[in-house]
């Protein structure tokens, strides 16, 4: 067997870099400015919006998870599942940024209000 | 021949204990679900030593056993979709020639966080878990290349385990 890395493994990784790079800046494009409102959802049925510029504490689902707003960003402060992923996230603020609770089935989303409005319309 | 049953016992039985030494590392990236994947090294030198079908096997009774002891339904069916995605995609690039043990486990690396990605988003059925594609390729592929150095190096010095 032949050892290191060869040619092809190169090529492996440069293409994955390349769609991470794409997709990072596919995002860098699409989301970014203006986003000012988290979207809560459970089980894809949003349950509120909240304003990122207001600072509270947000029980959601029945008091499963207990979602932060400080200082312009959202966190998960508690949830009740065992292996608390959501609340060692760190905390969002960027435009479609989440954080995702899995086995409550919750969605924090972070959404700009432009978005928002243009739903409201179209709806 | 005689000791296929013995070896998937012990290859079961280290990518078990691989797995729980996996659940003793509190390290948190601030990302959800990335880790290291220790028993990946074993199943990673498994297909490289026994058939395809018995990794497949080894790989799913891996999982289910450490989705038991340390995990819970939902851990089950996310390592599940992203152990067999990412061993089928190991499976079909080993045939292929020209990648090496580490570009194997690379790919199998990333196919694994995919598959889990996959799962994430039907299950929460929103598209924002997109978000962590980048992050999960470039997690994927370091992981997979410390695991695929690690499976070289002990494929190297297990040169005369016949299974």
């Amino acid at each position: 067997m032949k050892n290191g890395l060869r040619k092809k493994d190169l090529v492996l990784i440069a293409v994955i870099l390349c769609v991470a790079g794409l997709t990072v800046l596919i995002h860098r494009f699409v989301g970014g400015v203006g986003a000012n409102m988290v979207t809560v959802k459970i089980e894809g049925a949003i349950e509120g919006t909240y304003s990122l510029s207001e600072d509270r504490e947000i029980e959601i689902n029945g008091g499963t998870n207990r979602l932060q707003i400080r200082n312009g960003e959202a966190s998960m402060v508690q949830a009740d599942c065992p292996d608390q992923l959501c609340v060692h996230q760190k905390p969002v603020s960027l435009n479609h940024e989440s954080i995702i609770c899995l086995p409550n089935k919750v969605v924090v989303e972070v959404e700009s209000c432009v978005n928002r409005e243009y739903d409201a319309v179209t709806n | 021949m005689k000791s296929r049953v013995a070896y998937f016992g012990v290859f079961t039985a280290l990518a078990l204990i691989f797995s729980y030494v996996e659940t003793l590392i509190p390290i948190h990236f601030g990302i959800p679900g990335m880790k290291l994947g220790l028993a990946n090294l074993v199943i990673v030198i498994a297909l490289y030593k026994m058939k395809v079908r018995e990794a497949f096997l080894l790989s799913v009774v891996r999982v289910l056993l450490s989705g038991f002891l340390f995990g819970n339904y939902f851990s089950i069916i996310y390592s599940l979709a992203g152990a067999l995605l990412s061993l089928s995609v190991m499976a079909m690039l080993k045939r292929t020639d020209g990648f090496s043990v580490m570009g194997v486990s690379i790919a199998g690396g990333v196919c694994h966080n995919i598959g889990q990605l996959i799962v994430a988003m039907a299950v929460v059925e929103t598209f924002s878990v997109i978000y962590y594609v980048p992050v999960l390729l470039v997690a994927g592929l370091v992981t997979g290349l410390l695991i695929g150095t690690g499976a070289e190096e002990m494929l190297k010095r297990l040169k005369n385990l016949k299974i």
